[in-house]
């Protein structure tokens, strides 16, 4: 067995994949809180609007004070992600160049016009506009945030997913055939869901921690108390979304991305009536001996239910690596290929590109009408001729199983914590319990970490692929020097911890400084 | 109509309070993403590596130069060294 945490290659390809992870999850910390907080502070000025009573006003000002400093650190982050596609991912970013225009151009009008517009109306237009007019824009504000969110998870899933294109191999460009199909397939749906309702986590947990804080410092009870209460139910209906929205997502990845499934339970070998693992030793710095083993150790399960969350059947047949990697047959008949196959397919597609190619170039359009036939039938398995061997094609099963591990643990956490929270803020005087605002604080980064690690899953599920099937990493890449890269690597982290830096002490400073509603001045 | 949304941004944005450090930190952000960065760091790779602005016919050579069978294939569309297999 391999270490293969202490031996990947330091090259461009590993540094492109280190500095793209690093820039999303630096900006997926600023992502969750804009929707979470968005939420919370609708709902706050919604009972502002229904009361309009000095603490409301209050108690939405301060809410809004905190997303907008979030915001501002937010802001643009994301566009670091879509320089590096054109530098670093460039053969990536021409491969899919028509799929991803849409949506990105969606997410950037609609970034552009409804945020900023809405945004400006929120924090600008308190004496400026109707109590009403002002609702609308804080909700608009929210929903802006959340309809961008939209289009950038319709863009990543069909990474994950590609439906509703066709390859030009004249463009060398997949051409979108059906926008409905890439904008409502069905795992942008479920990624949407889940991302969307687990970010209202982050913001929940956020906002309890902030009043816990209060309670702590004994001030402001009557702010962290409501804020609490509000807080507790958007939490506790968003865990168990969370959990609703989840299984829906697992069960999209059953179906179209099987190993990633596999890895994720490190499931070696799959069948009929298959168990779900709960807890069980899977080394974290080694790829297991998936071929010999026959499970992980020390494996304790539920009988069954991995086949009902994978198939909605108790007995259901659920692939695990080696089946994926051998090719198998399901009960009902149907045969998927094994991966030296599908490799097989891959290089007749990628041969028959070269050929149309030299023969358009020739303009012997006969050859050329033959091989576009050989590159249809084969495309599906494009992605393939670039895997050396099957084995490249199981993603790295440690980070897959422990960071589901993670993230399912914490989302289970947080259904009894925001429970704890709702019955001791409505039943006792919450207060008094301090270990409680101590738990309270110490809950807030565990929810950012099951945030990040549901992406993690996500992402490190899909390897090799960028684009399932489609398009590997080493074929992604563009043909550049790996100094470059690591040097950039090096700046992204260096401005980005000094922008958490920055948030964390205006963040800091606003939530200890004196909260009071500040109706003629401006945020 | 106009004179009411230049005036919500223009009062807006002069009695910002904590609102100005903001701005400041985006301005700060912003250029050193699109000033520094994206011009030093992040140009567009294809447009400065396809012969004749055929970024087509460079990323077909690359993919087929990177496939696994790359020996038997009968072109090659560029002549850029491929670093990375």
């Amino acid at each position: 067995m391999t270490s293969l945490l202490l031996q990947v290659p330091v090259d461009a390809v590993n540094w492109a994949r280190a500095q793209f992870a690093l820039t999303a999850i630096y900006h997926w910390l600023f992502v969750p809180l804009t929707l979470g907080l968005a939420l919370i502070m609708g709902i706050m000025e919604t009972c502002y609007y229904r009361k309009r009573t000095e603490f409301w006003l209050k108690a939405s000002q301060f809410w809004q004070r905190l997303f907008a400093v979030n915001f501002a650190m937010g802001v643009a982050t994301g566009i670091i992600l879509e320089f590096e596609f054109g530098t670093n991912w460039s053969n990536y970013s021409w491969f899919v160049g028509d799929i991803f225009g849409a949506p990105l151009a969606i997410e950037g009008i609609v970034a552009f016009f409804m945020e900023s517009t809405f945004v400006a109306v929120m924090f600008f237009g308190w004496k400026k506009v109707s109590a009403g007019f002002h609702l609308a824009s804080t909700w608009l504000t929210g929903l802006g945030a959340t309809f961008s969110a939209w289009w950038i998870l319709v863009a990543n899933s069909w990474m994950q997913y590609p439906v509703g294109y066709a390859f030009n191999p004249d463009t060398m460009r997949n051409e979108m055939t059906s926008f409905v199909d890439v904008a409502l397939s069905p795992a942008a749906i479920e990624k949407f869901s889940h991302t969307v309702t687990s970010s209202w986590i982050v913001g929940a947990a956020f906002v309890i921690a902030v009043c816990c804080w209060f309670l702590i410092k004994n001030r402001e009870h009557e702010l962290a108390k409501t804020s609490i209460k509000i807080a507790a139910i958007v939490g506790l209906a968003a865990s168990l979304l969370a959990c609703f929205t989840g299984d829906g997502s697992a069960y999209s990845v059953a179906q179209t991305q099987p190993m990633k499934l596999a890895a994720m339970e490190a499931l070696y070998n799959g069948g009929e009536s298959q168990a779900l693992t709960g807890v069980a030793w899977v080394n974290p710095i080694e790829q297991p001996d998936y071929k010999n083993e026959a499970e992980p150790s020390m494996r304790i399960a539920v009988p069954n239910m991995l086949s009902i969350l994978a198939t909605r059947t108790m007995d259901g047949y659920v692939p695990g690596v080696n089946e994926i990697l051998n090719g198998y047959t399901t009960p009902d008949g149907k045969t998927q290929l094994s991966v030296e196959e599908k490799m097989k397919r891959g290089r007749e597609a990628i041969n028959a590109l070269a050929t149309y190619r030299k023969a358009k170039k020739d303009g012997d359009e006969a050859t050329a009408q033959q091989q576009l036939a050989s590159i249809n039938e084969n495309m599906p398995y494009f992605g393939y001729g670039y895997i050396e061997k099957p084995e490249d094609t199981v993603p790295y099963i440690p980070v897959c199983f422990w960071a589901f591990r993670i993230m399912v643990g914490l989302g289970t956490m947080f259904i009894a914590f925001f429970a704890l929270v709702l019955l001791l803020v409505y039943k006792r005087d919450i207060a008094k319990y301090k270990w409680l605002h101590w738990a309270a604080i110490a809950a807030l980064p565990l929810a950012y970490v099951a945030s990040e690690a549901g992406w993690i899953v996500a992402e490190m599920g899909r390897q090799p692929w960028t684009i399932q099937d489609l398009l590997p990493i080493n074929a992604a890449v563009s043909n550049i020097g790996s100094g470059s890269v690591a040097l950039t690597f090096f700046v992204f982290l260096a401005l980005f911890t000094t922008l958490l830096a920055v948030e964390l002490r205006i963040m800091w400073k606003q939530i200890n400084g004196e909260i009071s509603s500040h109706s003629t001045e401006n945020k | 109509m106009f004179k009411w949304i230049f005036n919500l941004y223009y009062e807006g944005f002069r009695q910002m309070t904590v609102g100005k450090v903001l701005w400041v930190v985006i301005i700060i952000k912003l250029f050193i993403i699109f000033a520094i960065l994206k011009p030093v760091f992040f140009r567009d790779h294809l447009s400065q590596v396809s012969p004749d602005g055929d970024k087509a016919a460079y990323v077909a050579g690359e993919l087929v130069q990177r496939g696994i069978s790359s020996d038997t294939i009968p072109i090659q569309e560029n002549s850029i060294t491929n670093t990375i297999k």
